[in-house]
């Protein structure tokens, strides 16, 4: 994590002084994006560098879907299952899914590749169904369209 | 086009949403203007006269809400845009987040020197990777110019602005839990009094309004509260952003004048209902908003007091077409293992609430409801109402008693015959 400071020092000129409580999720986020989860070493890390109590951190962790303390499949699809979705075709999705991989929501692929979760409204139900693979929106998904990127990730 | 509009005012191009081509639109001039030549306290009087409402839900005057802001109470304080968007079937604010982010800023900025704000923030839900990248630029190339920072533009007012990532959580759309949030903690909301504009962020005065109201206020601020109320109604001044989405042949983000006809809406703009079924009910603005049915509609116009008027509301915008044939057993029991899902749990009526109903609607669907299941349903809701923290208890129950009143026969046919009688569709295919 220390490698990050600089960059966690620039974010916290932008916010008012004493308010560094408020870097807990930024900086969560970015340890997330680089190691692919929070580890036990960064909560201390983060404990030391903002002053902020253990257990507020943990909180954090355990209260946010996005974020999480171990490490996933190198890709994360994840399938919108709310209103709009479900009504333009997002349950064929899940079952075709279901059925390629192997696996449910909140498992990964035997060879580890691939974790398969779903999701509530993406916020983008003009273009339902949406799906995620890691940080894109894939919008307007078929079936079809599902496969030909399963193919394409490697 | 349905009415006049007020953000959709540009074509949309590869270009459109940078600092270069928005100051071609005249961006930053009203910025300027209002930092050499108006007062704090004239931009809150003008944008209460225009009669600008909230546009993230609840329709709560702007100004009215700023004003509760002493000025000179020498304290800091806080605004921050709620970009969190996460009413399902709401995708409107993602529109200005990707194609107008300057608009934003330059409102942001206009509202933060009227309430004397040092630090503003956007708050933008975790999973927004485009609308955060876009508005991530358009802040550097904001700083960059010099719109942010010490001394804007050579006058003593000063702005910082952080764009502030959620990680995935409804109730961080709540503006206290938005707050909690922000703090760096759990987004649990917490109970009124104190308002948020007395005690808001790290307990000092904040105003949380949506991204679309905000971006309302540079138009304002450049031309005047009589301006604005040349829009709309003259009890509903201005438009919405209203996103559609479900079974309906054209999709999008379309800007409405309030008093639009919903039907010429919905059967002209929207092109109709896919596969040209017919509309068997409308969600007006969110799924937390009662669902109105095909009939329902009829004569209805697109403002606050002609939908209140037919039983429902405005809400978020983020209406949900659905066609006749659609299940509205299965779709109640995707509703409701989202709010179970959502509750953050911290009141009792809402969290076991929650649960009871996404248990009830599930034995219902694996053919296994008993005759009292239904009154359950509504008892529970009722006793969600006024009894938490925030309007998430509520809108559970809305969005149930909506669907029960109306389409309560659907149910009782699944209870009866352990089956749906629409074979469970929420697709509707274009042929059946
Ligand atoms: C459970 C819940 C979720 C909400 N989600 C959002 C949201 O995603 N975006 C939003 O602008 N308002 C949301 N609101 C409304 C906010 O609490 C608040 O009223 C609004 O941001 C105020 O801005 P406005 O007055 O400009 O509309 C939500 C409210 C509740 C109870
Ligand atoms: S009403 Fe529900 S979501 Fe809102 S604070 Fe209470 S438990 Fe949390
Ligand atoms: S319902 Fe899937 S993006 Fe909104």
């Amino acid at each position: 994590m220390k490698h990050l400071i600089p960059e966690f020092d620039r974010l916290k000129a932008r916010f008012p002084a004493g308010c560094e409580s408020s870097l807990v999720l930024p900086c969560v986020r970015r340890i997330q994006e680089e190691r692919g989860f929070v580890a036990d070493s960064d909560i201390d890390g983060l404990v030391d560098y903002l002053g902020v109590p253990r257990i507020q951190i943990e909180e954090v962790l355990s209260y946010y879907t996005q974020f999480r303390r171990a490490p996933i499949g190198r890709w994360h699809l994840q399938t919108c299952r709310n209103v709009s979705c479900s009504m333009c075709g997002a349950e064929r999705l899940m079952a075709h899914l279901r059925e390629h991989l192997g696996v449910g929501p909140g498992e990964t692929t035997a060879d580890g590749r691939i974790t398969y979760s779903t999701v509530e409204c993406l916020g983008s139900c003009g273009t339902a169904p949406v799906v995620m693979v890691n940080d894109t929106y894939h919008e307007s998904m078929t079936v079809e369209k599902l496969d030909a990127l399963l193919k394409e990730l490697g | 086009m349905p009415g006049k509009q007020l953000l959709m005012t540009f074509p949309v191009t590869a270009t459109s949403h940078t600092l270069a081509d928005y100051r071609a639109r005249g961006g930053y001039a009203t910025l300027a203007r209002a930092l050499s030549q108006l007062k704090p306290e004239d931009i809150t009087k003008e944008v209460t006269t225009a009669g600008l409402l909230g546009h993230g839900g609840a329709a709560f005057s702007a100004g009215r809400k700023w004003s509760v802001v002493h000025l000179n109470d020498g304290q800091p304080h806080y605004l921050c845009a709620n970009a969190d968007e996460g009413e399902p079937g709401t995708f409107k604010d993602r529109w200005i987040l990707e194609n107008a982010p300057h608009l934003l800023l330059e409102s942001m900025l206009i509202a933060a020197y009227a309430l004397q704000v040092r630090h503003a923030f956007v708050y933008i839900r975790g999973e927004f990777d485009l609308p955060y990248r876009r508005l991530a630029g358009a802040i550097e190339e904001a700083y960059a110019a010099g719109y942010f920072g010490e001394r804007i533009l050579d006058s003593d007012f000063g702005c910082d602005i952080v764009a502030y990532r959620g990680a995935g959580s409804y109730v961080c759309g709540e503006a206290s839990g938005l707050l909690s949030s922000l703090e760096g903690k759990r987004g649990y909301p917490r109970n009124r009094p104190p308002r948020l504009t007395v005690q808001g962020l790290y307990r000092r005065p904040t105003v949380v309004n949506n991204v679309e109201t905000l971006a309302n206020v540079a138009g304002i601020v450049a031309n005047g509260a009589a301006w604005y109320r040349t829009f709309g109604t003259a009890k509903c001044p201005g438009t919405q952003l209203v996103s559609i989405s479900g079974h309906i042949a054209r999709p999008g983000v379309y800007e409405l004048e309030y008093g639009y006809s919903l039907e010429k809406f919905l059967y002209e703009d929207c092109g109709g209902m896919a596969g040209g079924k017919a509309l068997k009910a409308l969600v007006p603005g969110g799924i937390s908003t009662k669902v109105l049915t095909g009939a329902e509609i009829k004569g209805v116009t697109f403002d606050h007091q002609s939908l209140a008027a037919a039983g429902s509301s405005v809400g978020s915008g983020g209406m949900i077409a659905i066609a006749d044939g659609t299940c509205m057993v299965r779709l109640l029991q995707v509703m409701l293992r989202f709010y179970h899902h959502e509750s953050c749990g911290q009141c009792t009526p809402c969290r076991e609430g929650t649960g009871w109903m996404h248990r009830i609607i599930d034995r219902i669907v694996a053919g296994q409801g008993r005759p009292g299941d239904l009154d359950q349903l509504i008892e529970i809701s009722k006793r969600n109402d006024g009894t938490t923290i925030c309007g998430m208890g509520d809108a559970a129950g809305y969005a149930t008693i909506g669907i029960l009143a109306k389409f309560r026969d659907e149910f009782d046919y699944w209870i009866e015959h352990k089956h749906s009688r629409l074979a469970g569709n929420l697709e509707v295919p274009a042929h059946a």
